[in-house]
């Protein structure tokens, strides 16, 4: 390893930081404006023009907050657990291929900062450390309401990870790597979504619930639990909790288009790395603008309902979606290579029997009422 | 010194610090929290013998997993979570003779291996030693037996607790 290498290290880990927390105070912004819009409002429309200052404003409004912490809280934990959620949420970025290599100041520099051979089993592991920041934020708070959030999240949390996991599974096995660049290689012709979409569909669905978006913000519901695990926290420290949300929003989204939406690939993009991480910046922005989409479309589920469909629905279908995943690639390789769209027609075939299932079900629960 | 030997050290002395945290705090969620630095420590040895895999794995399971639900299992159960009882038993001294002596045995038996000395084996850029690791795992002159019952075993565990759970009608 030469000093140079070293260097170069540290600016790309400095840059992939810094653009995180930018993204941060900008996604913020895009929420807003895209809300107000969904819900014929104007946004934030008063710092700077189109309101682009607003994010400034807001952290120069939460830096001079007043921080309090509570009598009876467990002080170190009490200040440790916004750092925890939030360090997480930076480092599982690592990972992910932004593009493949441009020259730069007369050096090949790669657009990523780790090519591991175990990345997409990194990712599932960083994203169960992302629990503790909730728990400890909620236990640590001496609060009721912080309490039953951290509880709330750390039972949720744990659920959707097994059918997170299993999306995980489907993508890795049609790539046939669990290398995030092959993975992206692996979709240079087509799309995991096309070949798998039921499972880009579990994938999408429980990335909502572990970075604890509406419609599953269990955690912090305002309506009953106030704020959840973060009612104790202000000033920078609630900034941090925060932060690590929509960074986590960011890093998950730039999962989702690494694993299933053909990564940095696009048009042009052998000819031209450049356009890699800007095709990837494009399609952050239609990912996350689905996530906010969702949660201007749908109301909370109760908790037990989240809890049901977490194990009765999600992980019988994501089990499913691997045996179909893993039969059509055996199919495709001993018989015919055609036979590797049996992967999208048997999946969209259990999707279908899956809702219509749970319609049964409702239904006959609404008879049971009546 | 190499530096390997240093973040050994290091890792080790984190190690034992944390696991007689576990066992010595009053307080359960720390104890659980120690836990959590305990296993992270044998993750670093993990990283230490350039086994990339099963850092990930230590992390996903022990930490992830296991020990989180430690923690949600405690603070399901009780609302003071302060232990005033004494913790010491009566027949603490001979639990402690008992270890001293598995560990004697045990550091008897390592310092006469022949390989004691020997460090990590590098592994060559191009080795797939995750693909490797995959086919010794199903390959039937390997390990396909042991992992097979690791699973049926598993699946038992799983059944059992859903059974016990299950409220009858």
């Amino acid at each position: 390893m030469t000093f140079a290498l070293l260097i170069e290290w540290l600016i790309k880990g400095f840059v992939l930081v810094l653009v995180l927390l930018g993204g941060f105070a900008y996604l913020t912004l895009y929420e807003r404006k895209a809300l107000a819009r969904i819900q014929v409002r104007i946004g934030p429309n008063r710092a700077g023009p189109w309101g682009i200052l607003q994010p400034i404003a807001d952290a120069i409004k939460l830096i001079f907050k007043e921080e309090l912490i509570p009598a009876k809280a467990d002080k170190l934990l009490f200040i440790l657990a916004p750092v925890v959620t939030l360090v997480p949420a930076l480092v599982i970025t690592a990972v992910v291929p932004w593009g493949s290599e441009i020259m730069m100041f007369g050096r090949v520099i790669t657009l990523y900062i780790a090519d591991i051979n175990v990345g997409v089993l990194y990712i599932m592991s960083v994203a169960s450390i992302a629990v503790y920041g909730v728990v400890l934020a909620g236990w640590s708070s001496n609060n009721k309401y912080a309490m039953m959030g951290g509880l709330r999240s750390s039972a949720q949390m744990i659920s959707y990870e097994m059918s997170l996991g299993l999306a995980f599974i489907s993508a890795i096995m049609l790539a046939g790597s669990m290398r995030m660049l092959d993975i992206v290689e692996a979709q240079r012709t087509l799309w995991f979504v096309l070949l798998q979409p039921v499972g880009t569909a579990i994938f999408l669905i429980a990335t909502l619930a572990e970075v604890n978006r509406p419609p599953f913000d269990m955690p912090e519901a305002e309506q009953e639990l106030t704020a959840g695990y973060h009612v104790e926290y202000s000033g920078m420290k609630f900034a941090l909790l925060f932060m690590a949300e929509y960074d986590k929003m960011i890093a998950i989204s730039a999962i989702g288009a690494t694993l299933f939406f053909g990564g940095f690939r696009g048009p042009f993009v052998d000819t031209y790395p450049w356009l890699g991480p800007i095709y990837m910046l494009l399609k952050l922005v239609i990912l996350l603008f689905g996530m906010i989409w969702v949660r201007a479309t749908f109301p909370r589920i109760r908790y037990d309902r989240l809890m049901a469909f977490g194990w009765k629905v999600m992980l019988p279908l994501s089990l499913a979606i691997v045996f179909i995943t893993a039969a059509g690639i055996l199919l495709a390789e001993q018989v015919n290579p055609l036979l590797i769209w049996t992967v999208p027609a048997l999946s969209l075939l259990a999707g279908v029997f899956t809702i219509a299932m749970i319609d049964r079900e409702l239904r006959r629960k609404e008879y049971a009422r009546a | 010194m190499t530096p390997d030997q240093i973040i050994f050290i290091l890792t080790a002395a984190l190690i034992i610090s944390s696991a007689l945290m576990v066992v010595t705090t009053r307080n359960l969620i720390h104890a659980a929290l120690w836990l959590v630095a305990a296993l992270f420590g044998v993750a670093i040895l993990y990283a230490v013998l350039n086994a990339g895999f099963f850092v990930v794995v230590q992390v996903v399971v022990y930490i992830g997993a296991i020990a989180i639900l430690f923690i949600f299992a405690v603070m399901l159960t009780r609302r003071e979570m302060r232990d005033r009882g004494p913790q010491l038993r009566k027949n603490w001294w001979l639990a402690a003779l008992l270890g001293m002596l598995a560990f004697s045995g045990l550091a008897f038996l390592l310092i006469n291996q022949a390989d004691i000395n020997r460090s990590a084996a590098v592994i060559p850029a191009g080795l797939d030693t995750l693909g490797a690791l995959g086919a010794a795992l199903v390959s039937p002159d390997l390990y396909l037996l042991p992992f097979e019952v690791a699973s049926i075993l598993l699946l038992a565990a799983l059944i059992g607790a859903v059974y016990l759970a299950a409220t009858r009608k």
